[in-house]
């Protein structure tokens, strides 16, 4: 016993050592002040483009049935999973973390797959019956839908794959693998501008523009402007208004695909539980901004990302609920429609 | 007719005193003298794999007698005090099960609860009704010890005066303590920042660090409570580096997001020793930080424990270690010992008692003096904490545990 013990402290004290010869900082003095307002500007920045690309999910989906989808967040949890299912399979390594552009690529677009088709799936079985029920049994569906997901994520987190640690706990967070390493991608004074906040630009910038191209530009846009304005009417005007919401169950289900991706790199966890707060997060962020108007929505977002990290960063992080959810009350007293909401129109 | 309801008003009389004697009559006449053992523990979410080993614990004590003691037969069950929407331990139901096992004539036991904050709410119950509670995981100090946390405890938690609640774990003034020591003298700490999870064990914890390192000459350069359910804690790691901490220590648990803090941390380049609690020794930790993150070279993680890992442990420890292998094909975790210890103690408690009714065998918990057991010879003190004052320092190497060194001790008691 007591060799054992002295063998461990000569151990102990050999890894010790080692962790003395690692400098624990970039650099030895202390950050800036105008450093770490640099830094928690890219860390809301990031976290807050993650919460807009969800975000317009929620409000695409409002915009047109005015529906709050409350199975959204869940919607994304469940990607997560898929995600890491798809990672394991490819046979990345889920400790080494190596892995190509491509695989990368390939994840995003298939998980963007999979959410789409399961949004647009949940919108047939769950929400087109109910189309011409009262809004309030829409919503307990969507509620109802968000639980089936979350016990289903439950369950995917139990399945036999080396990624979920052979099932040992279903309900254990599980470490999602570090495809884009976590070094730096630049790095000014002690601001250090990360690769995953990179990746969070490359994937949420390009798939933003792509959308209002699509609102605005192409066929399927306006037949979804026309639905949300009055879907009778576009009715009327040979518009398949069951096909338009499909489709934009589909776009916006695929957006959190997109999303949940790019936040499970970034986070590099998933847990069944996770859907809640992406979802609550996201859904702050249409209110904030308007809901049922997109750029509303990324503006919500971003503003929510950027407000969080000040919170955390300048005051202490138990308040920060309180910020976010007082700043998002006095935004809504002054502007009921939040901020780029138009007036509510009367639906008849 | 007045004579109809008059004989019925008698009849239902009879049959509802009847009703409320049966259960008394049911444990006297019993022929074959049943008596019931529960416990209590968070069964649905991370802390799964930890407390299904430490029920394994409890059942291999029953076993060890062939579930009989002193002529009586011992059931047992494994209650869930978690739910799926929490994942983790739910006051409510908490609450459920210590009535369950209170309305419960036959039970005589309740071995529980692994979180601290889920003890606070079976406490009282269990008190006032006389049900002996054990606890294999619980450590906040204020539970037992008067002065360590807040001003009414542990009195709130004794309606009825008496002590009627052990654990067979050291408690967090000693756990804290150490974790502050082995920072400022195996990392030669300066400055610490900590963090804590706003529960009852992470922020006493938490608590107790911050008061040895004040009182040792380490600075504290930060002291937060985070949201253990926000996605991600960079801005938070934005603040430590601005601190510029030599170590971080994190109060908190698994489930309250600790592999978390640490990922961030390392994604937000501060690559410094990152100290937690026993909250954090399981291998659901390990799992959802993800192998990259615990490295000596990113900083490295030490981990406290109230005690000595399975593969540390001697005499009756080791051999209760070799036979949970041979039985499960495992090495246990960390606090199956503890299950085994709680189950053991509680069953020779029950062997000693002369009755074998609630009190007697509070009675007889209390008295426990010198038990052999798994963790080595100790005893129950007058606030019912163990006697034993041993942790030990833990790594993470290869994806596992790695044993450091034992701390605390018995010289360090006060």
């Amino acid at each position: 016993m007591q060799q054992t013990v002295a063998a461990a402290e000569f151990l102990a004290a050999c890894a010790l050592s080692r962790v003395d010869a690692v400098s624990g900082f970039a650099r030895d003095g202390l950050l800036s002040s105008q450093e770490v307002f640099t830094q928690q500007l890219v860390t809301g920045l990031s976290n807050g483009m993650i919460i807009a690309l969800i975000a317009i999910g929620y409000t695409m989906v409002y915009g047109i049935i005015e529906l709050i989808n409350f199975a959204h967040g869940d919607l994304c949890m469940l990607g997560a999973y898929f995600a890491l299912t798809v990672v394991g399979a490819l046979g990345v390594d889920q400790w080494a973390g190596t892995g190509g552009i491509m695989g990368l690529v390939l994840v995003l677009v298939g998980t963007a797959a999979f959410c789409g088709s399961l949004n647009w799936s949940i919108n047939r079985l769950a929400y087109r019956p109910l189309r011409k029920a009262s809004k309030l049994s829409l919503l307990v569906s969507a509620i109802g839908a968000s639980f089936i997901l979350v016990n289903l994520g439950l369950f995917w987190g139990g399945l036999p794959m080396d990624v979920f640690a052979d099932g040992t706990s279903s309900a254990a967070p599980k470490a999602f693998p570090a495809l884009v390493s976590a070094a730096p991608a630049a790095q000014i004074g002690d601001v250090i501008y990360s690769r995953t906040d990179l990746l969070v630009l490359c994937v949420t910038l390009p798939l933003m523009v792509a959308l209002t191209y699509l609102v605005r530009f192409t066929k399927l846009g306006k037949a979804m402007r026309a639905v949300a304005q009055n879907p009778t009417g576009a009715s009327l005007m040979g518009i398949d208004v069951e096909r338009v919401i499909g489709a934009s169950f589909f776009i916006g289900g695929s957006l959190g695909g997109f999303a949940t991706v790019v936040y499970s790199l970034y986070n590099q966890t998933v847990s069944f539980q996770m859907g809640y707060r992406m979802g609550m997060d996201a859904f702050i962020a249409a209110v904030l901004g308007g809901i049922g108007n997109l750029p509303g929505a990324v503006l919500g977002g971003i503003l929510i990302g950027v407000i969080r990290s000040m919170s955390d960063g300048y005051l202490e992080a138990r308040w920060t609920n309180t910020v976010v959810f007082g700043i998002l009350i006095l935004i809504l007293v002054f502007r009921p429609s939040g901020l780029l909401g138009a007036k509510l129109r009367e639906k008849v | 007719m007045i004579r109809r309801t008059a004989s019925i008003v008698a009849a239902l009389t009879g049959a509802a005193f009847l009703l409320a004697a049966a259960p008394v009559l049911a444990v006297q006449d019993a022929p074959n003298k049943k008596l019931k053992i529960v416990s209590s523990l968070p069964q649905t979410g991370s802390a799964n794999a930890q407390t299904t080993s430490i029920v394994n614990g409890i059942k291999m004590a029953i076993e060890e007698r062939s579930a009989m003691v002193d002529g009586f037969k011992i059931e047992f069950e494994a209650m869930d005090d978690a739910s799926p929407q929490k994942g983790n331990w739910d006051g409510q139901i908490e609450s459920a099960n210590a009535k369950r096992a209170i309305a419960d004539p036959t039970v005589v036991g309740y071995i529980g609860t692994y979180n601290s904050g889920a003890a606070k709410i079976s406490m009282p119950l269990l008190n006032k009704a006389g049900l002996v509670m054990v606890s294999p995981g619980n450590t906040a100090a204020g539970l037992t010890k008067p002065g360590l946390g807040e001003p009414n405890e542990p009195a709130v938690y004794r309606p009825s005066g008496k002590v009627s609640y052990f654990r067979v774990v050291p408690a967090d003034d000693i756990q804290g303590a150490v974790a502050c020591e082995f920072c400022r003298n195996d990392l030669k700490a300066k400055k610490v920042f900590i963090l804590h999870d706003r529960e009852l064990y992470g922020k006493g914890i938490a608590d107790v660090f911050k008061k040895t390192a004040e009182a040792t000459g380490v600075e504290v350069v930060g002291f937060e409570g985070i949201d253990a359910k926000a996605s991600n804690y960079r801005s938070l790691v934005t603040k430590i580096r601005a601190a510029a901490p030599d170590v971080v220590f994190f109060g908190g648990t698994t489930q309250t997001n600790a592999a978390q803090v640490l990922k961030d941390l390392r994604a937000g380049g501060a690559k410094i020793p990152f100290v937690s609690p026993d909250g954090t020794f399981e291998k659901a930790f390990i799992e959802a930080a993800g192998k990259d993150s615990v490295t000596k070279e990113q900083g490295g993680v030490y981990i406290t424990f109230g005690g000595v890992p399975s593969e540390m442990l001697t005499g009756i420890g080791a051999k209760f270690v070799k036979s949970y292998q041979a039985k499960y094909g495992e090495i246990p975790e960390a606090y199956a010992v503890y299950g085994y210890e709680a189950g053991c103690v509680l069953l020779d408690a029950i062997d000693r008692a002369e009755t074998k009714d609630r009190a007697a065998i509070i009675a007889a918990v209390a008295a426990t003096k010198d038990f052999n057991g798994a963790l080595g010879t100790w005893s129950f003190d007058e606030n019912g904490d163990t006697s034993i004052r041993t942790m030990s320092i833990n790594t993470i190497e290869d994806g596992a545990f790695k044993f450091v060194r034992t701390a605390g001790g018995a010289a360090k008691a006060k």
